[in-house]
């Protein structure tokens, strides 16, 4: 028997009691446990709402520090190849760390 | 404006330098507080637009508030310095954030991704209330203007190091790079946040429009040289090539270099030297074909 998308995806999932947060690292190298030079948070509670520009402190030092407090990385930036001709320039931060935990949302 | 403004009031080599690194130059508390009273009057009645490319004497003839303000020595003198003399009106802007008003802007650069790398824009933000903390200035990251980013790109980088968030007092001009990342900030304070915005196109080639008198002064280099947080690692050399690069195209001078990077790159002798000539040398089987 087959149900409708709709109806597939608004199953209640196992874990309803949890929310993810997010807790993005950009590091002054690849190395994971560089300096933090850049930091984003995202609450999916909706308990908080961080914004830039909320603080001058990073939450940690370097990203090994981050994952030593419990966060879980999920995803590093692919070290990228320098175009030729264009290897002195500049654009985006290239060692973006994204990490995150489950928290319980009645916490 | 049009007249040339009076060498003393350029800005220095050594402020130059400062722009170059940090995208910034501040002028604080430049305005008179008489003028800073009639600004609130204008700016709340706003200030029409024009068309792109407009000429400031067009735009703000002699006995606006504006041209009133662009012709403050040290204010005309930044102005002719980073844009040179008679440079046309973008477009401007009143912005008014009121008491526990609005929200934090999402990171970003101004207008879209700019490819130039021998000119820039200036934008002009002058306050002619008090910022404080509380009120939201705008958040800027120093030397990130040299990054080339579109837009809101940049939008999930809530906090770099080295940020800095304006707080000053009434009456200052700040001058940016047209390419800084930044973001308004939400004000949390009781009272209105004024700040009105005039972006430049310039009208000659940015080359040596500031009083270079001092270009030899060693402090030149070490504004040059300025680390942020945000550059304390990786990024750091990369932004100085790329600072090295603008101050050779505002000074013309193409030996300048910070420490030797776009000096060695150079280095490709083509000179062959005696002894290294036997042609023999280039020849092997395996080159003559295969399973030879």
């Amino acid at each position: 028997m087959t149900s409708t998308v709709e109806e597939a995806f608004s199953v209640r999932p196992i874990d309803p009691h949890l929310r993810q947060q997010l807790l993005i690292l950009y590091l002054g190298t690849s190395a994971l446990d560089s300096n933090v030079i850049g930091w984003t948070r995202y609450d999916g509670t909706g308990r908080s709402r961080p914004t830039m520009g909320d603080s001058d402190e990073p939450p940690y030092a370097t990203g090994l520090d981050a994952l030593i407090d419990g966060w879980r990385l999920i995803q590093m930036s692919q070290l990228m190849p320098h175009q030729p001709g264009h290897e002195y320039d500049v654009s985006y931060l290239p060692y973006e760390f994204v990490f995150e935990r489950l928290v319980e949302v009645d916490a | 404006m049009t007249a040339l403004v009076d060498r003393k009031h350029l800005m220095n080599s050594v402020e130059m330098a400062h722009f170059v690194s940090h995208g910034s130059f501040t002028l604080e508390a430049v305005v008179p507080d008489s003028m800073n009273q009639r600004a609130i009057e204008v700016l709340d009645e706003g200030i029409p637009g024009y068309p792109y490319g407009t000429p400031l004497d067009e735009a703000f003839p002699q006995g606006t508030f504006v041209r009133e303000l662009l012709d403050l020595p040290p204010v005309a003198g930044a102005l002719q310095s980073l844009v040179g003399p008679g440079p046309v009106i973008d477009h401007h802007a009143v912005h008014i954030r009121p008491p526990r008003g609005g929200e934090a802007q999402n990171m970003h650069g101004d207008a879209i991704l700019d490819t130039r790398t021998d000119a820039f824009d200036v934008q002009l933000m002058y306050y002619p209330r008090d910022v404080t903390l509380e009120q939201g200035g705008t958040l800027s990251v120093p030397g990130t203007h040299l990054r080339k980013i579109n837009q809101t790109g940049i939008g999930r980088y809530q906090n770099l190091a080295g940020q800095t968030r304006l707080v000053c007092p009434a009456g200052t001009v700040v001058f940016l790079h047209h390419g800084i990342w930044h973001g308004g900030r939400r004000n949390d304070s009781d009272e209105p946040r004024y700040m009105f915005k005039i972006r430049f196109n310039p009208t000659v080639r940015q080359l040596r429009l500031w009083n270079t008198d001092d270009i030899d002064d060693p402090a030149v280099l070490k504004e040059l040289t300025a680390r942020f947080g945000w550059t304390s690692a990786n990024e750091g050399r990369l932004e100085l090539v790329n600072r090295a690069k603008l101050w050779r195209t505002l000074t013309g001078d193409q030996l300048f270099d910070i420490d030797n990077y776009l000096t060695r790159e150079q280095l490709r002798p083509q000179f062959v030297a005696p002894g290294a000539t036997d042609v023999r040398l280039a020849s092997n089987r395996s080159g003559a074909g295969w399973n030879l």
